[in-house]
């Protein structure tokens, strides 16, 4: 399970950092996504990985999972999916008040419909 | 008097949501709101900084959890004097904008004040997730207050901004993640006395997950190479809250220096003064970065943001060192910078709003009205961004050269730091030159659109700025003797942990010099 949750953290990063590098908005919106998702499975595994465990500490408990990593991830999915909302209506802004998609808002390139702006 | 330290986070969040709730149709109402706001921080804050000088850290449990399972706000100097900080500065831009700026879109108050509730909720807080929170908080803020207006230009930049926010947030959890995973706490001064436990085998992970959250704090600092962000952002924000951002890049820098001087300070052991051989070299970089900025720039707005990343580097250079010298004469320095960025930062508004169709490109232009007055305020700004006598910044400069002078590169900071005030002094001197005395060669006409106003108000209020940069050279004797109580203080962190974790808990002893020290 280890091998599985590493890795698939690692390729979810890897995918969030390479579509962040691209130059248009909805690539980069989705990267940030896949990075939030990464970030929000890794915090999880922070607490170590355990399976059919409480998170609270009774008498008859046998052992407990940390509920501090999930609550933090509770915060961050929060957070990110507010982020993500909001980036996605300015980018939706951006694109129709500039007429492009281009993080740097270069003007010049080939448009949507594929004619020389 | 501690329970007060609440008040800071509190009431502007209070505030804020009233305005949005309750008076958001009416402007003058929502100027009296955040008026209130701002005057009670001030009052607060004064209270505060003499609470904190007198009876040393105090500690606020949230919901009254016991630490370090709670979340605990801690007041020591260090945090009241930069919650007076953003008071002061937020009083005066309040006054800049309540006349014609937050007239230009909606919510502005309200956003400013949740702009007001981050940043004091980022310098009071005692725990490092609380930390993120508030850096959320005040960044979402300040994505509103950005984009205020709008714009093309302001929507390109606001975008930039954004996304390096984003990136930067995640690293902050994974940072964040890190450390917990390690230590298992999450709390600054638990951490303090956790780091010299770690075995040997989780150093490497702790280490890492230290100089990530270290990357974000750089991010936020606009430090080289993670500083091209900040250009573009603040010379393409309205101008009041480009001054309010000049408190952005110090919530930045105090987190370097809290949680670097806290759990990661002269008792952590193997991790001892972590930060400190990368902090010196990319101040260094930074400043010659910005001031070769200043240079090359040609829009005033982003020669004052260059210069802003100078300031930090200048700043920054002081910090790493880590003496109790350098920290207080690194913080001196960040009073001055923050009054001089953000006076400056008006003071280009007034000129570019004059100037009509020429906007803030350093072409020469035909004379703009109330041209004196706005010269010799542009003369004191220019003065005080290249730290030239008499005003504040010299002294500043003065005592992180005395202070850098025991480092084993000293011969590196004197040059580097003489060298760019240089660079500043010609940048700013050829743009004053340009903008001010060229002009009456320049024939034609300046077109502003008919309706312009230009308030007497927003003159009044970078002057009240600029102000504030003479009081701080004025006051120079009790502020610095201020800032080294401060500065002893965060060197010796025994009273800001037992504060935290109960007034028996055993500390460990200083026993390590920062690396740069002699």
């Amino acid at each position: 399970m280890e091998f599985l949750v590493a890795s698939s953290i690692g390729l979810l990063t890897a995918c969030g950092v390479y579509m962040l590098l691209r130059g248009r908005t909805f690539p980069v919106v989705i990267g940030l996504s896949l990075l939030s998702y990464a970030v929000n499975v890794f915090l999880f595994a922070m607490g170590r990985l355990q399976v059919d465990l409480p998170p609270i500490i009774r008498d008859t408990a046998t052992g407990y999972t940390d509920p501090i990593p999930q609550a933090l991830v509770l915060t961050a999915i929060v957070i990110s999916f507010g982020m993500t909302a909001l980036i996605v209506v300015l980018a939706l802004r951006t694109y129709l008040e500039i007429g492009n998609d281009h993080v740097d808002g270069l003007s010049g390139g080939p448009t949507d419909t594929g004619e020389q702006k | 008097m501690g329970n007060w330290m609440i008040v800071p986070v509190v009431l502007p969040a209070v505030m804020a949501a009233l305005t949005v709730l309750a008076v958001r149709h009416d402007l003058v109402l929502q100027r009296v709101f955040s008026a209130a706001t701002v005057l009670a921080l001030l009052a607060v804050s004064v209270a505060l900084v003499f609470h904190a000088a007198h009876t040393g850290p105090e500690m606020y449990a949230l919901g009254n959890w016991p630490t370090p399972f709670g979340i605990v706000l801690v007041l020591d100097r260090l945090s009241a004097m930069m919650v007076l900080l953003t008071s002061i500065l937020a009083a005066i831009v309040w006054f800049y904008s309540a006349r014609e700026w937050d007239k230009r879109g909606k919510h502005f108050h309200a956003l400013f004040q949740f702009q007001l509730m981050g940043v004091n909720g980022a310098f009071l807080t005692g725990d490092f997730f609380n930390l993120f929170v508030f850096f959320e908080v005040l960044l979402i803020a300040s994505y509103g207050l950005m984009l205020h207006g709008a714009g093309e230009n302001r929507l390109k930049a606001g975008m930039q901004y954004i996304v390096v926010n984003l990136t930067g947030s995640s690293l902050f959890l994974i940072g964040v993640g890190l450390i917990y995973a390690v230590t298992g706490t999450l709390n600054m001064a638990d951490l303090a006395l956790k780091v010299p436990l770690v075995p040997d085998s989780d150093l490497a992970l702790l280490k890492a997950g230290a100089l990530i959250l270290f990357l974000v704090f750089c991010i936020k600092a606009a430090m080289v190479p993670m500083h091209f962000w900040l250009p573009g952002t603040y010379a393409n924000a309205p101008a009041p809250v480009a001054a309010l951002f000049a408190i952005m890049t110090k919530v930045g820098a105090y987190s370097i220096l809290r949680l670097y001087s806290l759990a990661f300070g002269g008792s952590a052991g193997d991790l001892s003064w972590l930060v400190a051989p990368y902090l010196l070299p990319a101040a260094i970089v930074t400043l010659v970065v910005g001031m070769v900025g200043v240079l090359a720039a040609r829009q005033l707005n982003r020669m004052v943001a260059f210069a802003v990343v100078g300031s930090m580097g200048t700043m920054m250079i002081s910090v790493s060192l880590f003496t109790p010298d350098s920290v207080a004469a690194g913080l001196y320095y960040m009073l001055h910078s923050t009054f001089a960025g953000a006076a400056m930062f008006l003071v280009a508004d007034l000129i570019i709003s004059r100037r009509g169709q020429y906007g803030g490109s350093l072409n020469s232009a035909p004379d703009i009205r109330q041209s004196g007055l706005i010269a010799v305020m542009f003369f004191m700004a220019a003065i005080a961004m290249a730290s030239l006598p008499p005003l504040s910044g010299f002294l500043g400069k003065l005592q992180i050269l005395s202070a850098a002078r025991e480092s084993q590169y000293a011969v590196w900071i004197w040059v580097v730091i003489l060298g760019t005030s240089f660079l500043n002094i010609v940048g700013f001197g050829r743009a004053g030159s340009v903008l001010f005395w060229k002009s009456s060669a320049v024939e034609g006409e300046i077109q502003t659109a008919s309706d312009q106003a230009f308030p007497k108000q927003t003159v009044i209020a970078a002057g009240m700025m600029l102000a504030m940069l003479v009081a701080l050279t004025v006051f120079a004797g009790p502020i610095t003797g201020y800032l080294h109580d401060t500065s002893a203080e965060l060197f010796d962190t025994t009273d800001y942990i037992r504060a935290v974790m109960g007034a028996d808990t055993p500390v460990a002893e200083i026993t390590t010099v920062a690396p740069f020290a002699q």
